[in-house]
């Protein structure tokens, strides 16, 4: 089986039953996705398939042929960063930080749907990704600058 | 307090906190040290018991020829081409310690922080270290750390003074150069430690730059290797790989303290690539993926026996009925003073409530995970763990080898909280390694982590106390059933007390947390004095401040006051205001919590939190902001809804769907005020800021509605109607 990850093409001997966090992290050693729960409760395995966030999880491989997945290793362009993952930085969005690969994805997703999104909208759409540490309040206002920098990126 | 008697309480270790007696295990010789870094200067930080560092003889000593002292708390290294390296046995599960230290490195050192590569928890390369837990890395390893560098420091003006052949009191250390004050000549590092092989000991007296004159230690910095995290590079311990590595997978017992009975291997060694090991009770499969491992296990047919447990409905009773007798108590601890009994026999009236807190998991967000390779008998492992020393002990217990023979490596984890102190998951996979005769790497589940991984301790606390007509607490007394002896004595002053933690039997598997048992002392006595207060028809801050000396405590209670608007009329219906506060791991911490309740669904709010927290001089404010709101929402958690549901051995609710966690919904606004106290050595935040929330949210429901909560998780689905 064929999976396009991160705008490459990687060849997949996994059973189409097996879960894409299993396949990238076993097989493909892209382990920036993060085990959490296995059972979608958590949001510390979400990887973008088509643009929009997916719980790597309860994915199956099987299910992605054709479609594009993007991981946390994916996201910045060479050394630059995504404007997300530098608001992380600056806001100091995480204590350990094993959350924040699933927080950055799931981020990335709201925004592209939803440029200009409420307070009120980040917490809704965050909902299902647990961060232990809690950094809550520091991840909202790491969306909430990250969205403004778009937003002004494409004025 | 003085500071040398506050080293002395933090160093103290908790019931709960330890398994292994402190012991030192170095014997490195200056001659494999240069071996393995190169050439350069090496400080070593002689780790005195505190409060010795005056007695123990002044003047700086060099090591012997081949030996380095055996008691070394850290040590530092500067390399031909000026890189800077640190090794200490501290962990980082998420404190941001590995900031915070750098910053104390560069301060002292006078070098950039990226400069500075600080190894961590690596039992071959870092000296000993009891473990990261009670909060201790900031008032002891910051404070070690920034000794040792003043010491390279002084060394490297030194070697440039004889150099120069001038005064070293006219050189000046700047950006990591050496600066001639009066000739303005200059020289990096490097090129003066360049040929160097020098190991000086810590001297004993050398002064520190004091925090008001701090230019890097004080000022905010993210995280050092923050971009690793935000570009998902950092390998936590579950994600270390090695080539030809298997993945294990445990098979569990179908009930806690169960014996196995029978069982049969056959289906499962039918597959291929599997490796099966049965070990007493240990049954473990090792494969070339997880979904193998996995099935493997599941085709595992074994049979358990257990007898009955006891569940979470008879927890509080069962506690009070099985105190421990005397001879099996340990560290269990009597505090008393004046005539408790007498007094409260002789009052008309007394208050006497009693308090629970349910068994709550700390459900890190990454499981426990280690991988484990053998090479012949030597054994290395890469584990998530605050306590890689401790766990370097389990392993050679377990294998009958020598500690020598075993590397633990402890890569940053994702977060511990007190929960990752043992080798579990380290020992199945070492065990399965052994067997497969490759690498194995064990990942709990969920469900294992919320099962098989220990418990903060289910506690009952009662508590019998009498005021004065003047609003003066006169008798106080205090018993702690199980959940332990953090934070138990009052910090108000009482002339006449009686506080003992009881241990008892316990019901589950129980272990370290954030702030231990201190979360359900505070929250038994907060609530209590909230209780008192309204008895006496007194305001709670005030009825506190009138029964509170301790300055820097009455700091916080006053700062958060201010700042919350302590006194304020309501604006809204359902609305109620409460505080709590206290004294844990040497921080001051005073929390005042808004909430809002709904009279029709009795579903509870929490509308706004403000924290007033003090540390000493602060290291890295932002660091601590973060750790102070961090501490909040994790209790939050604790405080509305956590509670370990288990009933004859199993336990009901082993997943986030089952065991709810504060999600984002949950988090009200949350403003933190710090004092920083420049005069006062820095101490640790990592778990004081978590005592006051419980209390003030519990005291503030009360203001609402006027029903008392007296036990830990207070409305699990509600206040109900």
């Amino acid at each position: 089986m064929k999976l396009d990850i991160n705008g490459k093409g990687f060849n997949v001997t996994a059973e189409p039953e097996a879960s894409l966090l299993s396949v990238l992290r076993e097989e493909l050693d892209l382990t920036g996705t993060k085990y959490g729960c296995g059972e979608g409760q958590c949001g510390a395995c979400t990887v973008l398939v088509d643009g929009i966030a997916r719980r790597s999880c309860l994915t199956s491989v099987g299910s992605l042929q054709d479609k594009k997945i993007m991981t946390i290793e994916g996201l910045a362009k060479g050394e630059a960063l995504h404007p997300l993952q530098q608001a992380f930085l600056e806001e100091d969005a995480m204590q350990c930080a094993y959350c924040t690969s699933g927080m950055i994805m799931s981020a990335v997703s709201l925004l592209s749907s939803k440029p200009a999104p409420s307070e009120t909208e980040i917490v809704q759409f965050m909902q299902g990704n647990i961060c232990r540490c809690g950094t809550h309040p520091r991840i909202v206002a790491a969306i909430r600058k990250a969205a403004k920098w778009l937003q002004a990126a494409h004025s | 307090m003085t500071l040398r008697e506050e080293s002395r309480t933090v160093v103290e270790p908790e019931r709960y906190e330890l398994s292994a007696p402190s012991a030192y295990h170095f014997d490195s010789t200056r001659r494999e040290f240069f071996k393995f870094l190169g050439a350069g200067i090496l400080i070593v930080g002689s780790f005195k018991p505190a409060g010795a560092f005056q007695e123990s003889g002044g003047g700086r000593k060099a090591a012997s020829e081949d030996s380095l002292p055996k008691e070394i708390g850290a040590w530092l290294h500067i390399g031909e081409d000026g890189s800077i390296t640190v090794f200490t046995g501290k962990a980082e599960v998420g404190q941001n310690i590995r900031t915070s230290l750098s910053q104390a490195v560069s301060e002292e050192l006078k070098v950039p922080i990226s400069r500075i590569t600080m190894v961590m928890g690596d039992t071959q390369l870092c000296p000993f270290d009891m473990g990261t837990f009670g909060s201790r890395t900031t008032p002891i390893m910051n404070l070690q750390l920034r000794r040792v560098s003043a010491a390279a420091r002084d060394t490297i003006i030194g070697i440039a003074a004889a150099e120069w052949k001038v005064d070293a009191k006219q050189l000046k250390a700047v950006d990591g150069k050496i600066v001639d004050t009066k000739t303005s000549r200059s020289a990096e590092y490097a090129s003066l430690v360049k040929g160097q092989q020098i190991v000086q000991e810590l001297p004993v007296e050398d002064p520190l730059i004091p925090p008001a004159d701090w230019t890097v230690a004080g000022k905010s910095q993210s995280k050092v290797d923050g971009r690793e995290f935000v570009t998902g590079k950092h390998r936590y311990p579950s994600d270390q790989r090695l080539p030809d590595m298997l993945y294990g997978k445990v098979v569990r017992p179908a009930s806690f303290n169960a014996t196995l009975v029978s069982v049969d291997l056959k289906e499962a060694a039918k597959l291929a690539g599997v490796a099966i090991v049965q070990d007493g009770n240990f049954i473990g499969v090792a494969a070339p993926s997880t979904t193998l491992a996995e099935r493997a296990a599941g085709l595992v047919k074994a049979e358990w026996k257990s007898d009955p447990q006891p569940s979470n409905k008879e927890l509080f009773e069962y506690l009070k009925k099985n105190e421990l007798p005397a001879k099996d108590r340990g560290d269990s601890s009597v505090y008393a003073v004046g005539s408790t009994d007498k007094v409260l026999a002789s009052v008309a009236h007394r208050l006497k409530k009693s308090y629970t807190v349910e068994y709550i998991a700390h459900a890190p967000l990454e499981p426990r995970a280690a991988l484990a390779s053998w090479s012949g008998d030597q054994l290395t492992v890469w584990t998530g763990t605050q306590r890689p020393f401790g766990v370097r002990s389990e392993l050679a217990a377990a294998f009958r080898i020598p500690e020598e023979n075993i590397r633990v490596q402890m890569p940053d984890t994702g977060s511990a909280y007190g929960g990752k102190h043992t080798g579990d998951a380290a020992i199945e996979a070492a065990r399965l390694a052994r067997a497969a005769k490759r690498p194995v790497k064990i990942v709990w589940t969920r469900e294992e982590e919320f099962t098989w991984a220990y418990f903060r301790p289910a506690g009952l606390i009662e508590v019998t106390s009498a005021v004065d007509s003047d609003g003066k607490i006169i008798a106080w007394e205090f018993h702690n059933y199980n959940s332990g002896a953090a934070g138990i004595r009052t910090y108000y002053d009482i002339p006449n007390q009686k506080i003992e933690f009881h241990p008892t039997k316990t019901t589950l598997r129980q272990g370290s947390y954030r702030g231990l048992a201190a979360t359900a002392n505070h929250f038994a006595r907060e609530t209590h004095m909230d209780e008192l207060a309204h008895q006496l028809n007194m305001d709670s801050l005030e009825f506190r401040l009138k029964n509170l000396k301790d300055e820097r405590l009455r700091a916080v209670f006053e700062a958060g006051a201010k700042k919350f608007g302590w006194g304020r009329a309501k604006t809204a219906r359902g609305q109620g205001f409460g505080m709590g506060g206290g004294y844990e791991k040497l921080g001051y911490v005073a929390t005042f919590a808004e909430v809002s309740v709904d009279a029709k669904s009795g579903n509870v709010k929490i509308t706004r939190i403000v924290t007033a927290f003090e540390c000493g001089a602060i290291v890295n404010p932002q660091g601590l902001q973060n750790q102070v709101e961090g501490a909040n929402i994790m209790g939050i958690g604790g405080a509305l809804f956590e509670a370990v549901q288990f009933d004859n051995g199993r336990i009901l609710n082993a997943h986030f769907s089952e065991y709810r966690v504060p999600r984002f919904r949950d988090i009200p606004p949350i403003e933190t005020v710090m004092l920083d106290r420049k005069d006062l050595p820095p101490v640790g935040a990592g778990e004081a800021p978590i005592v006051g929330i419980a209390p003030a949210i519990g005291n503030a429901i009360f203001d609402a509605t006027k029903t008392r909560l007296r036990a830990l998780p207070l409305v699990p689905s509600g206040l109900g109607s």
